[in-house]
């Protein structure tokens, strides 16, 4: 089972992802952003960091990229796509997904680790979460804060397309507590927080069972490799 | 040198931080009167001949598609210089 990973200049997680894949099962396919051949991967995922130095607007131009607009077209076939933090702001600003990314309300850039709570669990990246399931996984960004139209956020919450949402506190000030979305299909997620960072025990956040035991975020990725096997 | 000009503002109603941060720090040095700080952007197109009507339409397209935003940002104004 392939999954690409896309590297921009500026990607600071796709070797975490690599890995992630890796640790959940999947081979990890690396792929270059100017190249718009996709390798034939059966799933994609774009990393976080700063890709082009968040220039104009954070992954405004990395939506540009010629790798994306394949990613575009592919999504629309279906093609299961995940979005992690900059790779978030991506399918925003690509318009896979509504809404935008601001600066966070308190102009800090956070970095801790973030309880959330599963919403949607019919989607490809989110098949083996319990419906209301709550998770722990780092948050680390400066620019966070989803923000949409009224209409969008009906839209939203009446389809159902909110995946995760933030507990026990709204770290950068996100509209209904938004932490990640999909779209109407379920085959494009997108969020802020990063599943990559806790895949292995001794690598991920802190839990009540032990340090660093954290591996919550490997379900993203057992989730779309069940899928494809199942399709 | 002939260059368009592209202004974008944040959203009217949308929060934006950074001004918010800025008229913080204007207050802070005495200048109580000013009641709000709103930061956008401007965008220098250059060109090395002069530009077309066409030029400006198509800067107009990549101002409202790229360069911009909807969500988040208003073009305030796109307007040649010569």
């Amino acid at each position: 089972m392939k999954i690409g990973v896309i590297t921009y200049p500026g990607t600071l997680d796709d070797r975490d992802a690599q890995r992630a894949i890796r640790l959940a099962g999947g081979t990890p396919v690396p792929l270059w952003h100017a190249d718009d051949d996709l390798k034939k991967v059966d799933a994609v995922v774009l990393p976080g960091g700063f890709s082009y130095g968040d220039y104009l607007r954070c992954g405004a131009i990395a939506a540009q990229a010629p790798a994306t607009k394949e990613v575009i077209r592919l999504a629309g076939q279906g093609l299961p796509v995940l979005g992690i933090c900059n790779g978030f702001q991506i399918l925003v600003e690509s318009h896979l997904l509504p809404g935008g990314l601001i600066r966070n309300e308190k102009q800090h850039f956070v970095c801790k680790d973030q309880k959330l709570r599963v919403e949607n669990n019919q989607t490809s990246w989110t098949n083996m979460f319990e419906k209301d399931e709550e998770i722990l996984i780092p948050l680390k960004n400066g620019e966070g804060g989803y923000i949409a139209s009224d209409e969008t956020l009906k839209m939203l919450e009446a389809e159902n397309l909110i995946t995760f949402r933030y507990l026990d506190g709204n770290p950068n000030g996100s509209l209904n507590d938004i932490a990640g979305l999909t779209n109407k299909r379920g085959n494009v997620v997108g969020l802020m927080p990063h599943p990559e960072h806790a895949v292995e025990p001794g690598f991920g956040p802190d839990t009540k069972t032990a340090m660093r035991s954290g591996i919550d975020g490997l379900k993203f990725f057992q989730s779309v490799l069940q899928q494809v096997v199942n399709a | 040198m002939p260059k368009i000009i592209v202004e974008i503002m944040p959203k009217q109603d949308l929060l934006d931080p950074q001004g918010k941060a800025v008229a913080n720090s204007l207050h802070r040095s005495g200048q109580k009167e000013i009641s709000a700080v709103r930061i956008g952007k401007r965008i220098e197109l250059h060109f090395e001949r002069e530009i077309t009507d066409k030029d400006l339409e198509e800067a107009k397209t990549q101002a409202a598609n790229f360069l911009s935003n909807d969500v988040i940002e208003d073009v305030v104004a796109v307007t040649k210089e010569d």
